[in-house]
C-alpha cells in the first residue's frame, strides 16, 4: 500500500468542509491532551510511536477501514515510520507533512465580506493555533490587523490581489503568538501602529494607535476607526471597519472573553475589561459583526470556516457578557484561569523587540493552543 | 553509578533517538544503566514517557550545551 503525504492545507480543507477523518496521533499523551488537530467530525486514536516500535498489529483493529486515516506527530518523522509500518500491513494511510509544527503554522485566507466599491475583507484563519488575522483591501491599498509571523503569506496575498500594504496594526502586544506586523511594515514601507500603553518597553519605532485614530483604505474610503478598549492588556484597541465590522482583538471572542492576566496584572485590569465589555461595547451598534483575534474551539467556526458573529447575538449568547454581578465577573476572570500560553513571557519579549530568536526557536515557542480567553 | 553503555544519538531526529535507545536497552541487563545523548528537543518529553511505559527509571537527566543526557536504568 502507498503512504500518502498530506499538507496542512489539505487537512485545513477537511476541517472547514466538515469532512470525516480518523487521526492516529503518535505523540506522547501529554502533548496530545494539551493540543491536537480539531475537526467537527474527526475521530482520534492516540498511541505514542514509541509503543509501536515492535509492530502495529495491536492497533490495526482500532483503525477504521471505511475512513481516511491520517498519522500525525510533532514534526513528521515518527508519523512516517508508523505510516510505513501500517502500509506494510496492507493499510492505506497518510501522514501530515511537517507534523504539528506545520499545522501550527498554516494559515487559510477566507473572505469575510465584500465592501463598498469592490473592497474586500479577509480573515486569515490559523487553525492549528486559533489565531485570526485580517486584511482590508480597497482600490489598490491594504491594511492588515494582527498579522502572525508568517509575513510572506500576507505579502504574497497582497501581491496576488495587486494591492499595496499601507497600514499594519496590532490591536495589542500579543502574548500567545509572535506578531509579524513590524516585519511586514519594514518590508513594505507601511506604517506600523501599536497601542502606546502596551508599547512602553518596545525597542523599535512605531506609530501610536490611539482612540479615535482614523485611516481610510483606498479612495472609496473604507474606514478603519480605532476604539480604545482595555482589559486583556491596558492598551488593547478595537477597530470598527466600514461601520460594519468590529475587530475586537483579544477582548471579546465568540464563546469567551479575553483574560486580563497575561501581562501579569489581572487584578488591575479586570475593571477595564468590565468597562469595555459592559459599557463601551454596549454603546456600539448591535448589528456590527464581531471579528476576534482568536478562536478557542472548533465550534466557534461558521460553516464557511470564518469566525464572525453579530455583536447583538453575542450580547445574548456569550456567557462573559452576561455576568450581572461585578464581583462574580471579577472572580470569573481572575480565579480558575486556564494555563497560560506556552512561553508567553518570552513571546511578549519578542514582540517588544527585546529578543530575536531564530525560526526554529519561534516555532517551538508557539507550540500549543493560544489560551487567551476565559469562559 | 556505573554506566554500562553509552548511546550517541546526537543529531538524530525523531523517531531515531528512541529507536536506537530501545535497541541499546534490549542489549543490556536488568539494573544496568544506559547513557543516552540526544540533541532532538522532542526527546525531553518522549524519552521519559517511553521509559515510563516500559517501567525503566530515569535516574539522571541533564543538559550540557545543546545536548540532553539521560541515564536510564533497565527494568
Amino acid at each position: 500500500m502507498t503512504v500518502n503525504k498530506w499538507t496542512a492545507a489539505k487537512v485545513a480543507r477537511k476541517v472547514i468542509d466538515n469532512e470525516e477523518l480518523f487521526i492516529l496521533d503518535v505523540r506522547n499523551p501529554d502533548a496530545f491532551n494539551d493540543w491536537k488537530i480539531e475537526g467537527h467530525k474527526f475521530e482520534y486514536l492516540n498511541i505514542p510511536y514509541f509503543e509501536l516500535l515492535d509492530g502495529v498489529e495491536e492497533i490495526l483493529p482500532k483503525l477504521p477501514m471505511d475512513k481516511e486515516v491520517l498519522v500525525v506527530c510533532a514534526k513528521e518523522g515518527s508519523s512516517i515510520m508508523v505510516a510505513e509500518m501500517l502500509s506494510e500491513e496492507g493499510r492505506e494511510v497518510a501522514y501530515l507533512e511537517g507534523g504539528m509544527k506545520a499545522w501550527s503554522s498554516y494559515l487559510e485566507p477566507i473572505k469575510v465580506a465584500d465592501l463598498e466599491n469592490g473592497g474586500e475583507l479577509y480573515q486569515f484563519v490559523r487553525l492549528g493555533k486559533g489565531c485570526l488575522s485580517y486584511m482590508v483591501i480597497s482600490e489598490g491599498e491594504a491594511a492588515i490587523i494582527d498579522a502572525v509571523r508568517f509575513t510572506d503569506v500576507f505579502t504574497s496575498f497582497a501581491k496576488v490581489k495587486g494591492v499595496e500594504i499601507k497600514h499594519v496594526f496590532d490591536t495589542h502586544l500579543h502574548a500567545d503568538h509572535i506578531s509579524g506586523g513590524r516585519q511586514i511594515a519594514a518590508a513594505t514601507g507601511a506604517t506600523y501602529y501599536l497601542p502606546p500603553k502596551d508599547a512602553t518597553e518596545v525597542v523599535f519605532d512605531y506609530t501610536a494607535l490611539t482612540d479615535g485614530l482614523h485611516v481610510t483604505i483606498g479612495s472609496s474610503q473604507i474606514d478603519v476607526n480605532a476604539l480604545y478598549s482595555p482589559g486583556h492588556t491596558i492598551g488593547s484597541t478595537s477597530f470598527v471597519i466600514d461601520n460594519q465590522f468590529l475587530l475586537t482583538g483579544d477582548i471579546l471572542f465568540i464563546d469567551s472573553i479575553g483574560r486580563p492576566d497575561l501581562a501579569g496584572l489581572a487584578e488591575d485590569w479586570v475593571g477595564d475589561l468590565r468597562e469595555t465589555l459592559y459599557s463601551r461595547y454596549r454603546e456600539l451598534a448591535v448589528d456590527l459583526v464581531v471579528l476576534p483575534a482568536h478562536f478557542m474551539i472548533i465550534d466557534e467556526l461558521n460553516e464557511d470556516g470564518t469566525v464572525a458573529r453579530r455583536l447583538g447575538d453575542l450580547f445574548k449568547q456569550n456567557h462573559g457578557l452576561n455576568i450581572e454581578d461585578e464581583e462574580e465577573f471579577r472572580r470569573t476572570v481572575t480565579d480558575n484561569l486556564p494555563p497560560q500560553p506556552n512561553a508567553y513571557e518570552k513571546i511578549r519579549q519578542v514582540n517588544m523587540g527585546k529578543i530575536t530568536p531564530d525560526h526554529d526557536e519561534q516555532t517551538e515557542m508557539e507550540i500549543g493552543p493560544n489560551r487567551c480567553a476565559v469562559r | 553509578m556505573n554506566i554500562t553503555k553509552t548511546l550517541d544519538a546526537k543529531g538524530l531526529a525523531c523517531p531515531m533517538p528512541i529507536v536506537r535507545t530501545k535497541k541499546a536497552m534490549d542489549a543490556i541487563n536488568t539494573g544496568e544503566v544506559l547513557e543516552v545523548q540526544v540533541t532532538d528537543k522532542g526527546a525531553l518529553n518522549d524519552i521519559p514517557a517511553w521509559a515510563k511505559s516500559g517501567g525503566h527509571s530515569i535516574i539522571n537527566q541533564r543538559e550540557e550545551a545543546d545536548v540532553i543526557i539521560f541515564h536510564i536504568q533497565k527494568a
